[in-house]
């Protein structure tokens, strides 16, 4: 005989609880909605309390956590050069920034100086991901609010891209590609043409994905005017990426504090103007992304002019260690906006803390105020507009 | 402004409240007195100056050692385009220092997370609750001192290795050359015994063994 299973006979908490948050809803008299965590539309494991008055909501509270994975702990428990295949797993759509994160923020720790052809690896491999995680992000946006067809046309795109990458490091989604220093793998033969074919056809489907869907009427009045963030508010709230740049700030890390080879390049960081609806709607968030993905194309052309030949690894000692209390952070413009790592090194060859501050996270903390008054079906179109990946809020 | 000038205008202000500029390897910080961090921060944000409208990180580090948790704040304008970094350093018993929330809106998760993962009370904080872990979770994952329970819910937390009972390769074929030896060695050595024993004896000993 199994003993039944019962609550733990003392659970000491004696701040507010979830359930005490479920109860303040019950006594108001208002529906309260369970959204997820397993729903389609909530791009991954999270929880959405709604309460709501006919079709109206007065509240969305997330509920976050279903996807912690402990990754700062583990952090704390493998090598410098361990932890690159687990910061893969912050976010499985855009891995290859939340491994430059790691990289960088180590490396400055190490004061090592990354080879100029690594350099450009990493940012040929960098915008590869960020078309490939944008694509992911504006097709399930469009299916999100109804439009079926773009999402197949986008992830067709998409394909592309995991095969490249495939080719590149051998893996289609946790890449594990770059290394503290340098790169894992150099360029294969006849990848720069690959890439350019790539391009060039990729340039085209965008005109196409265009007037298929960013341009079109229905869902243009679908998303036009769609939970406005002002700009004060994004700041605010620490929105950052393409959420900010929607609102107005014209921010971006690879423009205003440049790292990597960046600042040898040009492209231009787009700006939500509003011209559809209000400043920093939904159809901003999405058109913003579909030029972005213009602007990482641009990028592309230019490595795959420029690359130096030469070596793909610095001069990294093969045990790294530190004296302890040592800490670094690094800041990149991953695909969900600034990505932040903050390091503090324990004395032997472990980190003694790692932080990992991410774009959904503080995205999904926004959601609380902007749904106030919202209709339901319009809570999807805002989660799926902030592009939340639920393993990158949780970690 | 760089951060020399940041920490001046606040020393100027603040007086005894706000530390000195530690030169840390990278990135310099000050530390603040855990009572006047929501004052401090609160100037940092309205003085036009220095205009940090934004708290980008927060983090917390538990420190055994000195019996101290710190507590980190990367502050970013970007207005003025410059970042600063304040360090509060509380009793590890009692980790209680006030929340930032009235100051930026984007401490509420922040701190909610650390609060959860390290067990720091953020004072006044509208909705101070766990975050990523269950409520009824027992401890703070990331204090170092941190011990899990065996199982939450009747769960086991724990499990048998999955690579119990599986051997290294290498290891296979030394065990694997080993025997062989052993093997080839009695071989010789029942050789040599046969070799010196008389013709029929041995066979004839064995037939009776073998019965019992």
């Amino acid at each position: 005989m199994t003993e039944p299973r019962r609550a733990p006979e003392n659970p000491t908490m004696e701040m507010t609880s979830n359930k005490e948050v479920l109860r303040r809803i019950e006594y108001t008299g208002d529906m309260l909605l369970n959204m997820g965590p397993q729903h389609p539309s909530t791009h991954g494991v999270i929880n959405f309390l709604v309460q709501t008055d006919g079709e109206v909501m007065k509240r969305a509270i997330p509920e976050v956590g279903y996807l912690h994975r402990s990754i700062e702990k583990i952090g704390e428990k493998c090598t410098y050069n361990g932890f690159m295949p687990y910061t893969d797993r912050v976010d499985y759509i855009a891995a290859m920034f939340a491994n430059q994160g790691w990289a960088m923020a180590v490396e400055r720790l190490l004061g090592v100086e990354v080879p100029k052809r690594a350099e450009y690896c990493r940012v040929i491999a960098c915008e590869l991901n960020r078309i490939a995680s944008h694509l992911i992000s504006v097709g399930t946006m469009a299916m999100d609010v109804g439009a079926v067809t773009p999402f197949p046309y986008a992830l067709r795109e998409r394909e592309f891209i995991n095969d490249l990458l495939e080719e590149l490091c051998g893996a289609r989604l946790t890449y594990n590609y770059l290394r503290i220093g340098g790169v894992a793998f150099d360029l294969p033969e006849g990848y720069a043409d690959k890439v350019i074919t790539f391009v060039d056809h990729f340039e085209k489907i965008l005109v196409e994905f265009n007037r298929l869907i960013t341009n079109n009427e229905i869902f243009v009045q679908r998303l036009a005017g769609l939970a406005p963030i002002p700009r004060e508010m994004a700041i605010d709230y620490c929105l950052v990426g393409p959420n900010l740049r929607a609102s107005g700030v014209p921010f971006d890390v690879r423009k205003d504090l440049p790292y990597s080879i960046y600042p040898e390049l040009q492209f231009e960081v787009p700006v939500g103007r509003g011209e559809m609806g209000a400043l920093g709607d939904a159809w901003d968030r999405f058109s913003l992304r579909v030029e972005e993905m213009k602007q990482s194309c641009r990028i592309l052309r230019q490595c795959i002019a420029q690359i130096p030949r030469g070596e793909t690894m610095g001069k990294v000692p093969r045990k790294i260690k530190f004296t302890e209390g040592l800490e670094a952070y690094s800041r990149i413009e991953s695909a969900r906006g600034d990505m932040q790592y903050y390091v503090v090194a324990g004395g032997g060859e472990n980190a003694y803390r790692v932080k990992v501050r991410t774009g959904s996270f503080t995205a999904m903390g926004i959601i609380d105020q902007l749904s106030r008054g919202l209709m339901i079906a319009d809570l999807v179109a805002l989660i799926a507009s902030l592009d939340v990946v639920a393993p990158e809020i949780d970690r | 402004m760089t951060p020399e000038e940041i920490q001046q205008s606040l020393a100027a202000k603040f007086g005894d409240a706000v530390g000195p500029l530690q030169p840390a390897n990278k990135d310099p910080w000050v530390e603040v007195k855990p009572a006047a961090v929501r004052e401090v921060c609160a100037f940092l944000k309205a003085d036009p100056q220095l205009h940090f409208d934004c708290l980008m990180n927060l983090s917390a580090v538990d420190w055994p050692k000195q019996n101290q948790i710190h507590v980190v704040y990367h502050l970013f304008s970007y207005a003025k385009k410059h970042a600063f970094i304040l360090k509060v350093k509380l009793d590890r018993a009692s980790p209680t220092v006030p929340s930032l929330e009235p100051v930026w809106k984007s401490a509420d998760w922040l701190e909610r997370e650390q609060f959860d993962l390290l067990g720091v009370t953020f004072e006044g904080h509208p909705d101070l609750r766990r975050i990523m872990l269950p409520d009824d979770w027992v401890g703070n994952p990331l204090r170092k001192d941190y011990a899990e329970q065996p199982e939450y819910h009747q769960i086991s937390t724990t499990r048998e290795s999955p690579l119990d009972g599986f051997i290294r390769l290498d290891e296979m074929k030394k065990r694997a050359a080993a025997t062989a030896a052993e093997a080839a060695a009695s071989k010789t050595d029942a050789k040599a015994a046969a070799a010196t024993a008389t013709g029929a004896e041995t066979p004839a000993a064995e037939k009776k063994e073998l019965p019992q």
